[in-house]
């Protein structure tokens, strides 16, 4: 499986794409740090960013990944490896190729900015845990579904529609259900239904660190009112955990029954 | 050396093996056969534990295939559509595949016999469709494996790459190895294969060996006989053979 991870790495180390991704980041967190000149400022401007960005590029350059390597992953199964090692290290090449592009983008300018020994070093660790931990999400949401879905047409439908239901929908959605039984007591309903989607709980996990309750909205309210700070980042980051490993199960349970 | 019992397989609705029995004999050639969609690759690749069966039973050298994979070191695989990564190169693609399987490999003489040196250092993804077909084919090649499984090996090849891989096909099988393949090229098949499987409709239609076949329908042509034998399926009038067992 390492070797795999390995080459994987490699090969997407060559790719535009992953420069693309460098780059976008390194620009606008450059940009902002200079023009603002207060890094807590350019951490709220940037967690939108993140919050929006790593699930996106995670679960488009994922499908895209799976679905171009297919041949070539034939070509894998066919040599003495377990079919869930060629899998799982592709997609922890993936992973580790995005994530590495996300941590030199937008780490690199706020190194140069001195935000390390500053008050902010925390807030802004949680920042990249929480873009790491996106990515690793939609990443392993992306194997699931180009896995599932011979068809590439429907598996590009199908990923970015899972992204805009937990990016933009679920919100959407949650506020819709909050109106209509506002008379009825919601904070437990709503405090299950964060867990089930990982933008909300990265978000949360976020603003309690930040300590923003205007930001906070309902869902942050709710969660730091039961849970209080410490405890509620705890939940949060453990379902966010499973969030990454169910997935990942996930994908490679398909693997296991699947025919190339 | 390899078993295969009471295979089935279906993909969605489509039914492709319907009952596969067959003995693949050690150091002989044998040659799958069959029109499109009949099952051939499906046949290969449930061998590599590509497909998974829906039923039915293969086993190598007398064990079950196992998860891990480890039975495919004695396997060397020719797909049929070759596709790699974009931005290796093919010198590192060789290197990649050896350090995947943890085996060395002196590969310069093939790669000379199938005139690559001047590509070594190109990406994969510049390659012509040929040239991609050769690499695929010095992968196949590059162990000494007890058993080759090749989907359509010519497809593509110049006239001198199709030469060079018939004597390397004759080569390794003087050193034992045993051969396992696809192609619609009759000529192909009576130059090299000893065995013939017919595999029409997702069954086998007939199992033995080449001569048998052609004296079974009473052509000296292999390509006639197969075209007799799908015709009198055509037209259901004529009882086809039995399965035999080499």
């Amino acid at each position: 499986m390492l070797k795999i991870l390995k080459y994987s790495f490699f090969d997407l180390s060559r790719s535009y794409w992953s420069y693309c991704y460098l780059l976008f980041f390194l620009i606008t967190t450059t940009v902002l740090l200079y023009l603002s000149q207060d890094p807590f400022k350019v951490m709220v401007s940037l967690l939108n960013i993140v919050l929006i960005l790593t699930p996106l590029i995670g679960i488009m350059l994922g499908t895209m990944y799976f679905y171009n390597s297919r041949e070539f992953a034939e070509l894998l199964l066919a040599q003495p490896i377990k079919r869930t090692s060629v899998f799982l290290g592709q997609y922890l090449g993936l992973s580790l190729s995005l994530t590495l592009s996300f941590l030199l983008g937008m780490g690199l300018p706020f190194l140069f900015f001195g935000v390390f020994g500053s008050d902010h070093t925390l807030d802004f660790l949680m920042l990249i845990a929480v873009g790491v931990l996106l990515t690793l999400v939609f990443t392993a949401l992306a194997f699931v579904v180009a896995s599932r879905f011979e068809n590439k047409l429907k598996g590009f439908g199908l990923a970015i529609l899972v992204w805009l239901s937990l990016a933009v929908l679920y919100d959407g959605l949650m506020l819709i259900l909050m109106l209509v039984f506002e008379s009825y007591p919601l904070e437990k309903a709503v405090l299950a239904a964060v867990l089930f989607n990982p933008i909300d709980l990265s978000r949360i996990l976020i603003m309690l660190r930040l300590d923003i309750s205007a930001l906070l909205g309902f869902t942050g309210a709710v969660f730091n009112a039961f849970l209080g700070t410490t405890q509620g980042m705890l939940v949060a980051f453990l379902a966010l955990l499973l969030w990454v490993t169910s997935p990942v199960f996930g994908f490679l349970h398909v693997i296991r029954g699947k025919d190339f | 050396m390899i078993e295969i019992k009471d295979l089935y397989k279906s993909f969605g609705k489509n039914q492709v093996l319907k009952g596969v029995d067959l003995t693949i004999p050690r150091g002989q050639i044998t040659a799958v056969l069959g029109p499109n969609g009949s099952g051939k690759t499906t046949v290969l690749k449930s061998i590599l534990g590509l497909v998974v069966p829906d039923q039915g039973m293969i086993t190598y050298q007398g064990h079950p295939l196992d998860k891990s994979g480890n039975y495919r070191h004695q396997i060397g695989y020719l797909p049929q559509i070759a596709r790699f990564p974009d931005n290796l190169r093919v010198r590192e693609l060789f290197d990649m595949i050896q350090d995947l399987r943890s085996e060395k490999s002196d590969i310069s003489s093939l790669v000379e016999n199938f005139k690559l040196q001047p590509f070594m250092r190109q990406r994969l993804r510049n390659l012509s469709g040929g040239t991609r077909q050769k690499v695929n084919t010095i992968l196949t090649f590059m162990f000494d494996c007890e058993l080759y499984i090749l989907d359509e090996p010519t497809a593509g090849l110049d006239p001198v790459a199709m030469i060079k891989l018939k004597e390397l096909i004759t080569n390794r099988q003087e050193q034992g190895s045993t051969f396992l393949l696809t192609t619609h090229i009759m000529s192909l098949v009576e130059e090299l294969a000893d065995h013939i499987i017919f595999l029409l409709d997702g069954r086998i239609h007939y199992h033995g060996p080449l001569q048998d076949l052609k004296s079974l329908h009473g052509e000296a042509n292999l390509e006639r006989a197969i075209a007799r034998i799908l015709e009198s399926n055509g037209d259901g009038s004529t009882k086809s053979k039995s399965p035999t067992h080499a």
